[in-house]
């Protein structure tokens, strides 16, 4: 049996933190690392997207946008009903299950391209439609119990559509889909070098996740649960979706794990100012405490195997 | 000698999430101006460390005339503290060039 070395970079960090060490990663490297891995993610999503006719995209990127409407809905009732929780907390949750998590979705790159499976290579397109669908639903749900006239949809729409990580892969997205011609002299920088970022960035991670790691006293067992068993309920939607739009073994493993992944970057943000009410420490906990290692660890393998036995 | 002119400091200590609110409304209060750094602690809302995204979080100092120092903290204390980490403090302070605050 080989092991990945990708989720032991996780599991470092992670140690390290639990056991107090002093490794720290810079601010600013963290910065620098997540702008390279969402440009590179966009880039080169980008530069196969030229490959591809608008009319075979679309109909995917329908039923891909209403994945992300869909999981939220789903989740939702789940937090609010099952789980008791507060309209606004189980909004803001249900917000960061629908949308997504770029270094899951690499992660999974890097699973297939170790396996040397083929993937729709413009998938990255599925990331960032993604990213948006599933906060709105979120705080549209959070609203809906009363409170729509108080939502500032200027500055929202504005945290949303120019946060850091749409604009880096819409734009990644753009550069590489304009001039994809010309790339070949951005591979190295870009592509061969994007391996080693992960790595750096899951050590991140795993000292962020296990830094969290108290927050597990306050959310509860639901909550924990619930951060388990709603990727396995998404993959599966997930999976869905990509047999709707007959996409390889690959391409369906792609979109079962986006649809599994939680945000815990661009979220965050818009919730807190869509949402102040809800707490931020419970979708946190949830997304990035458990679903994030989770999905890394087992998720990944396991939606692997599914699709391996269903798309024979 | 440099004279001091007397003025108040006002430093508020918010989570990153609502920087540009806040300098925004310290603007339209009165205040001339702002200087923002990151920092990290700990306060009643847990660890804040600054490592990540969401864990961010910044002081921010605003130096004005006393009726605008209230007009903030009013504001603050009105709309950011039920559901944000918000810490504000006022200090008196004697400046230089006192006309540009």
């Amino acid at each position: 049996m080989t092991i990945d070395p990708i989720p032991l970079f996780f599991l470092l960090g992670f140690f390290a933190r639990l056991a107090r060490s002093d490794l720290k990663i810079p601010g600013q490297l963290y910065e620098a690392l997540s702008l390279f891995l969402l440009l590179a993610i966009g880039l080169k999503g980008g530069m196969e997207l030229a490959k591809v006719p608008l009319g075979v995209i679309a109909p995917k990127a329908a039923i891909t946008l209403a994945l992300g409407v869909t999981i939220p809905l789903v989740a939702f009732p789940i937090l609010f009903f099952l789980g008791r929780l507060p309209r606004a907390d189980a909004a803001s949750i249900a917000g960061h299950y629908g949308s997504v998590s770029a270094v899951t979705f690499a992660v999974a790159l890097d699973f297939l391209r170790d396996r040397q499976m083929a993937f729709e290579a413009y998938a990255p397109l599925f990331l960032v439609l993604l990213e948006i669908p599933g906060i709105m639903v979120g705080i549209l749900l959070a609203r809906l119990g009363g409170g729509l006239g108080t939502i500032r949809w200027g500055e929202l729409l504005h945290e949303v559509f120019l946060g850091k990580s749409v604009v880096l892969l819409v734009g990644g997205l753009l550069i590489g889909w304009l001039a994809h011609a010309k790339m070949a002299s951005l591979e190295p920088f870009y592509f061969v070098g994007f391996k080693g970022a992960l790595t750096l960035f899951l050590l991140e991670m795993g000292l962020v996740a296990a830094g969290q790691i108290s927050s597990l006293k306050t959310s509860g067992p639901f909550l924990a649960a619930f951060a388990i068993v709603m990727p396995l309920i998404s993959s599966l939607l997930g999976i869905g979706a990509a047999a709707l739009m007959e996409l390889s073994a690959g391409g369906a493993l792609l979109l079962a794990t986006l649809a599994a992944s939680a945000s815990y970057i661009a979220a965050p943000a818009a919730m807190r100012i869509a949402i102040p009410e809800a707490n931020p420490a419970l979708s946190i906990c949830a997304a990035l405490v458990i679903t994030f290692p989770f999905n890394l660890l087992i998720g990944i393998p396991l939606y692997h195997y599914v699709i391996t036995v269903l798309w024979k | 000698m440099a004279q001091l002119t007397p003025r108040h400091l006002v430093v508020l200590i918010a989570e990153e999430a609502i920087e540009s609110r806040l300098t925004e409304d310290a603007m339209r209060l009165g205040a001339h101006g702002y200087s923002v750094c990151e920092v990290r602690g700990q306060g009643s809302r847990g660890v804040r460390s600054g490592e990540w995204e969401a864990a961010k979080t910044v002081r921010i100092e605003i130096l004005c005339h006393e009726p605008v120092a209230q007009a903030i903290i009013d504001h603050v204390a009105a709309h950011y503290f039920r559901h944000y980490a918000v810490v504000a403090y006022v200090l008196e302070v004697g400046v230089l060039r006192g006309e540009k605050f």
